[in-house]
Parts: structure tokens; sequence; C-alpha cells
């Protein structure tokens, strides 16, 4: 009887951060919707004991429904059968399980039939179901995109939408097409209104769409014929059961079999737009995205959780030389910094998670009465603070995944190389966490301005002067250190005033900032427990020898390096 | 649509499967203390049959009835998370020290007085006793028909059920009229999980009792919102003659309780020869052990 949630207590550290008491009473407006819904908490305890307890039933059905249909799934697969997928049988058991569990929709308002979660507990859920199985948590995990419907779309269409959601109906979001990937202003697929329908109608392609035969999708589409960029684009919903929508082929992939990656034709397929025409690209996608990338950093967590777990097994299991692999030092510490790294990935989640409660949580507020200004304030702040930590998390978590996933197949020698080990499909499901809702190299586009506005430098600050146990002085004196070679660092590259330069070193400052931000919040972490105590010496040895190879590789950098790494095309 | 009323018989037991080394007393007797109190296995198997009836028709009703001491309000709880409509939990001094006879006379007579059951469907046995009594005995006192060793209902209509028996021998098929007592294997299907509302709105369902024992503030609760308050029965609530309870309605005397540690047995060594391989079948079969 595992349950993935109870026997993992780094889980529920994060889900006591102090900062929830005011993210847990603006989402349920002081408590006052437990007046109107029977299940609703009427404190601040009862809504933490809630969400503690239905946690623990995601880590339940993890535990002894998804994570052993894992293997089953990576080997059957999804289906194409009359233009529609059929998902593997382990799929529609997790999404049969969870569905009963009343587990879809649970960060949706109440009025809708949701459990009205905030988004920190809806992450951990993803998390608990990542580490089960990677390449399922994309069919669950795409119910974050109601969250846009929720927030954009009108009362009537979330008044019919929402309800079937929160009943178990999946999702999909409609982005890529053929020539539109990690470039979504070329997207072509056509939407024309008929005017004796009075519908939209969708004609086109879509390619790489994730559980693409969902009920519920999110279209983008071109609504202004004629137009070349992402202002001809508007968002839409379809509706499965109005049909229109086939599924030419799903994909061959590396990973993440038993997620159906469909290709998909449009023809004469009607549907309703979101909010505003034009707006599609400019504000919902950036919506669906910003979602979306949050759930990939929880994947990716989730992953970095199961190939530390995996790699710790084995080590202490398996005997070389007469003892445990585990007591060789080469081995120890990759597992020990697999750790500090595990650590460090998922409290910058759960720091990203809190940003984006409180300013969604103001947003929705703000539609039922006017703001105070205090309040107005906040919201703003937490804003931008979500704007730049969210493509970080992302960025940095999805490399670890990917990190953590290679170094337990290292640790599993041979064996680690054959499928009877769960360390082989770790190893393939982790690859795409860093390619799609935007590479790495696209986090780092969005999280640069974090770097050059000084607003990862400002919220340093603000972790540097916060109270830490006295043991640990020493690593925030390292860290101090450190953010002085991150200024400088910045200074060099933004005083070229050249942007192919700030380009050309924005991975290698975006890192920087966030080994420094993650060790400081692993430092609070261990000053409110001291379990993350080892993570965080070993992360801040880590990060130390990280940020100063990057301070000196700037350091000793020019702008003409620039025309040494170029290549012409013509050739 | 047909509706059925359907009552489910479960048990709180101790959770024998992770006996650690504190689990007996030195006289014996069981260190309640040491192991956690569990919803009887098999009882959850026979749960989940009865919540997919209920699935099939949604106007069906299904509530567990179960006895013990306060503490087994948490069966009650744990069926309200997944699905049930209420319950009914007898709990009474009196009811203290029952063996099955008394305990399957007390249900029987709280299940008289539920009335109009079309089918009563039970754990096959509980993982403290083993002895698999109580749910025919019930079924005996009310005059039902019973089959046992079930694992799946396959049919039902107005007048009948249609169920797979799970026997050592293989399996039965068998059709029957309503009403009646089933009991449900371990095989069966696991019961589902809790679901997320269920369990934020009935983690406050508490028994009288329970409440009682509440401060001020959190009983008011109970007067705002419905279903909350649990049914608990006593021996004043239902008919009984109190010769037939509790420790006086127990023919079974326990004459001595022996403490059996299990120890590995002197084992043998057999080689991949054929020679060894064909010696260890001969050996199996004769012993009965296989074939």
């Amino acid at each position: 009887m595992a349950n993935l949630y109870t026997d993992n207590k780094e889980i529920k550290f994060h889900l006591e951060h102090p900062l929830m008491e005011k993210i847990v009473r603006l989402k349920e407006r002081d408590y006052s919707f437990s007046n109107d819904f029977d299940f609703a908490p009427m404190n601040y305890n009862d809504a933490m004991d809630s969400y503690d307890r239905v946690l623990e039933v995601v880590g339940d059905i993890c535990g002894n429904i998804v994570a052993p249909n894992a293997e089953g799934i990576d080997e059957e697969g999804p289906k194409v059968v009359d233009g529609h997928v059929v998902y593997a049988k382990g799929t529609q058991e997790n999404v049969d399980a969870l569905v009963k569990a009343g587990l879809m929709g649970m960060s949706l308002p109440y009025k809708f039939d949701g459990l009205n979660f905030p988004i920190v507990p809806y992450i951990m859920a993803a998390d608990i179901v990542s580490r089960a199985d990677a390449g399922f948590v994309n069919i669950w995990g795409l119910q974050d995109c109601a969250e846009t419907i929720n927030e954009y779309a009108s009362e009537e269409q979330k008044e019919r939408f929402l309800p079937r959601v929160c009943a178990g109906e999946t999702m999909a979001m409609d982005l890529t097409e053929p020539d539109a990937g990690s470039d979504l202003q070329a997207v072509q697929l056509k939407a024309v209104w008929n005017e004796e329908k009075q519908t939209w109608i969708l004609n086109g392609v879509k390619r790489f769409i994730t559980n693409g035969d969902g009920d519920i999708s999110l279209v983008l589409a071109r609504s202004e014929q004629g137009t070349k960029d992402g202002r001809g684009l508007s968002m839409f919903i379809y509706d499965k059961q109005h049909g229109g929508v086939t599924v030419r082929r799903i994909e061959h992939k590396m990973g993440i079999i038993g997620s159906p990656t469909c290709e998909l034709v449009f023809k004469d397929a009607p549907a309703e737009i979101v909010g505003s025409r034009r707006m599609g690209l400019i504000k919902y996608v950036m919506a669906l995205m910003n979602g979306a990338r949050l759930g990939i950093a929880a994947q990716s967590v989730g992953l970095c959780e199961a190939a530390y777990r995996e790699a710790i097994a084995y080590a202490k299991e398996r005997e070389q030389f007469g003892k445990p692999i585990i007591q060789f030092p080469a081995v120890y510490e990759m597992i020990s910094t697999m750790k500090a790294k595990l650590d460090a990935a998922r409290t910058l989640l759960y720091e990203t998670a809190r940003f984006v409660d409180m300013y969604k949580t103001y947003a929705h507020i703000s539609e039922e009465r006017k703001l105070e200004k205090e309040e107005r304030n906040e919201m703003k702040k937490y804003q931008r603070l979500a704007d730049i930590y969210t493509p970080l998390v992302k960025g940095m978590a999805s490399e670890y995944s990917n990190e953590l996933a290679y170094d337990a197949v290292q640790i599993h020698g041979g064996s680690g190389f054959m499928k009877d080990y769960p360390v082989e499909r770790i190893y393939r499901d982790a690859r795409i966490t860093s390619i799609y809702e935007g590479t790495t190299q696209l986090q780092v586009v969005a999280a640069i301005r974090g770097v050059t506005t000084g607003a990862y430098l400002n919220q340093i600050k603000i972790y540097e002067a916060e109270p830490i146990s006295p043991e640990l002085e020493k690593l925030r004196s390292t860290l101090i250190e450190l953010t002085a070679d991150y200024e400088k660092a910045v200074e060099t590259v933004v005083g070229e005033d050249n942007n192919e330069f700030i380009d050309y070193h924005a991975r290698r400052l975006v890192e920087m900032a966030g080994h420094i931000i993650m060790s400081y919040l692993l430092l609070i972490d261990t000053t409110r427990d001291a379990m993350f105590l080892r993570s965080a010496k070993n992360y801040v040895s880590f990060a130390r020898a990280k940020v100063k190879a990057n301070a000196e590789f700037i350091r000793a950098s020019e702008v003409s390096d620039l025309e040494f790494h170029k290549f012409n095309t013509k050739e | 649509m047909k509706a059925y009323k359907i009552i489910v018989l479960a048990k709180q037991v101790p959770d024998t499967r992770n006996v650690g080394k504190d689990a007996m007393k030195a006289d014996g007797t069981i260190n309640r203390a040491a192991l956690p109190a569990i919803f009887n296995p098999e009882d959850l198997n026979a749960l989940e049959q009865a919540l997919r009836i209920k699935d099939k028709f949604p106007q069906s009703t299904v509530e567990i009835v179960t006895m013990g001491p306060g503490r087994a309000a948490d069966i009650i709880r744990e069926g309200l998370f997944r699905g049930t409509d209420g319950g009914i939990l007898l709990t009474d001094r009196a009811f203290a020290g029952s063996d099955t006879l008394a305990t399957s006379y007390a249900i029987g007579q709280a299940l008289k007085k539920v009335g109009n059951i079309d089918i009563i469907v039970a754990g096959r046995q509980a993982i403290d006793g083993d002895t698999a009594q109580v749910g025919p005995q019930v079924a005996e006192k009310l005059g039902m028909l019973q089959i046992t060793y079930v694992e799946e209902v396959t049919a039902l209509d107005d007048n009948s059920i249609t169920v797979k028996r799970r026997l050592e021998s293989g399996v039965e098929t068998v059709k029957s009229p309503l009403p009646l007592v089933i009991t449900v294997n371990g095989s069966a299907p696991d019961c589902r999980a809790r679901n997320a509302k269920l369990l934020m709105k009935y983690k406050h369902a508490k028994t009288a009792t329970e409440i009682d024992a509440l401060d001020e503030k959190s009983k008011q609760l109970y007067s705002k919102r419905e279903g909350l308050i649990l049914k608990e029965w006593t021996v004043a609530d239902i008919d009984t003659e109190p010769d037939q309870l509790g420790l006086k309605g127990s023919p079974t005397k326990v004459k001595s309780i022996e403490n059996v540690v299990l120890q590995a047995k002197d084992s043998k060594a057999i080689s991949s020869s054929d020679e060894d391989i064909e010696g260890l079948v001969v050996e199996l079969l004769e012993s009965h052990t296989i074939g």
C-alpha cells in the first residue's frame, strides 16, 4: 500500500509554508464559501487538513494504480482507431481512478464543481502524479487549461465547460503547427465566421498536440484573414461532441509514450471564440503557457524524485568489491548532489506556485470587488515575481530532471541501460521536459528580463535579509560573495550595450541567479526544518562552483568572441 | 429505474498484516495499541461491489452497518468518503465480548429494524478472527438466501442477481432471487479511492457521542450543515434478548492462547540438474503440494 504523498515529507513541509495562511484566506474569501458549499473549509486549519487528506488520496492512487501501470503503458502506448485516440489500458484505469476520486478541476471555483484548491496543493498533486508516471501527468495535468477558460471566457461559457472538466472530461491545447513551433506567430489554422450557422469554422492542421483528442480543446487559430503575425490570432474552444477534428496519427516518441501526441486535421470544425478577437496569442496563449510551464516544472520535480529514489535504492542494494556501492565516494557524492538538486528545484517550484497563487487570487477577487490600493500593489508585485520565476523554474527544474535521470542510469551501470529497471523509462521521459512548453533556451529569453531589470537581485536581497539559523551563517556569507560575483557579471554583460552579447551570456546569467535563489530558499527551508541541512550545504557548494565558473567565463569574454561562434547559413 | 436498498457489513479490525514484535502482550492477548485499527480488507472489496451496483442504479442506497467501540465510527466515515449514503454504528457495552453468534444476532436484529433490504454485502472474513461466519449467520438469522465467495456481480434485475463465485476448484456462476446476502472474496476488485469532495465534507461527520465531546463552538456546525450526524444505535434501539448478547450470548469459549513464532525450517539445496529437478517434482507431487 504505497502512498507517494505520505512517504514524501518534503511536500508536506512546503504545504505548510507561512505564506499559505494568506493564500488560503484570500482563496476562500475569508472562509465565506463555507456558508454555501458544505465541503468548503471553515478556517485555515480545516483547509490545510483537507489539502493534506486529498493529497493523501492522490498519493494512494499514484502508489497503487498509476505507478504500477507505468511500465505497461510505456510498452502498449495509445492507438488511433477511426480517427480517434484509444488510450493504453493502464492510462484509462488511471483516468477512471482519478475522476472517481474527484481529482479533476482541483483548482476551479466551487460554483463550477471544482475544489477551489490554491495552485500550491494542485501543483503538489502534479508533482506526485509525475513521480508515479511522468507520461500520464500530461493527460491529467491538462486540466489546468481550464484555468484559462476560468480567467478569460464568458460566464456562460464557464458554466457550460468547467463543470464538465470537473466531472472528468479531458482537455488539450492546440497551438503547434508544422510550421509554427517556438514561433507561434506563424500559426495558419483558419478560423472563419459562418453567418448562416452562427459559428466559427476551423480548417487546417495542428501537430504535436498532447492529448489532441481530448473532450474540450483550446485552439489557437487565425481569425483575421490576410494577417501574418500574432495580432491576427484568436483563441477558440472546440468541443469534441460537435465533431470535425480527426486524429491523423500519433507520433512515435522517445518517451512519455502513454501521452498521445497527435496530428490533428480540422475539417469544418465548429468552434466558439474565447475572450476578445486578436488577443489569442498576445494574451491567452501567454496565460496558458505560464500555467503549462509551471506544470512542466512540477513534472520535472516529480521525475527528479523518481530518479533519486531509484538511484539511492539501487546503490544501497547493489554490492561490488564486497560492499554496497553507496559507500563509495564517487557514488554517494552523486546521490547527495541529486538530492540537493531535487530539494532546490522543489523549493523553487513551490515559491513560484505561491507567487502565482497570490496574484491570480487577487485577479479573481478584482472581478468581484475593487481591490484596495495595498492589495493592487501586492497583486502587481506577485505577478511580476511569477512572471520571472515561472521560466526560471521551468528551465532549471527540467534541466535537473535530465541530469538526475542521467545520473540515476549511471548509478545502475549496465543494468540501467536495460529495460528491466524503471530508470530507463525515467531517462526517456525526462528528455522532453526541457523542450516542450518552450525550450530551456526560450525560458532564458523570458527570464533574462529578471536579470536586466534587477528583479532577481531585489529578490535575492530580500532572501539575504531573512532570519536564518546561526549555523547557516557561513553559507550565507558564501551566497553574499556569489551575489557580488553575479552583480559584477551582469554589469559586465549589460555594460557592453549589445543585445546579441546579452543573448550570448543570457543562460549563464539566468543560471547564476537561479543557483543563488535556490540556495537561499534552501537556507530558509533549513531554518524551518533541519531535514534540509544536507541539501543546503551540498547545494551551496555546487552553486558556488557553477556561479564562479560562469562569472569567470563572462569576465574573460569579449564581444568579438561571438564571431568565433557564428556560422554562415549560406555555406 | 430500479433502486436497491443495499447494506454492507463491515468491521474495524487491528491491522494484523503488519504485525511487529509488540503485537502480542505477554498474556497472549492482542496489544491493540500497537496495531492500527483499519477497515477489514475484504469488507472493502464488499463495499466496492455495493458501490458498483449504485453506480449502475444511482437511485440505490448503500449503508454500512458496523458493530464495535465508538472509534468504529471511522468505518461509517470511510464509507461516506467513498460514496455510501450513511451507516449505522452498533455500539454498546452490552455487545462487548461477542463471538460470531452473538454478533450476528445483534446485527440481525438491527437489520430487522432497518427492514426492506434487497442485498446485504459482507466481506468473506475479518483478518482478526478469520472465521467467515458472521455473514452466513446473519443470512440464517434473517432467513435470507446467501451466496459466499463472490468475486463479481455480473447481472442484476428486478428479481434476480447473478454472481461469479471464486472457489478453489474454479469459478461458478450462480443466479439467485432477491433478497439475499453475498460475501465477497479478497480476489474481487479493490475498493475505489476516497473522493475528494466527500472527504472534505464527511471528515466532519460524527456520532452523537463524538459531538458531545466537542467544545461548544465546534458543535454549532452540526446544526448548520446537514448529513453530518452519524446514526449510533445502542441496545436500547433494537429489540433484543439480553441473554443472546455479548459474552452471555457467546457459546465460544477460548481454552488457551499460544504465542506461535514461525521459524524458518531446514532448507534443502537442489541443483539445476535434470535429476534433482525430477526428484523435486516427484516429491511435490507425492506431498500433494502440486498436482
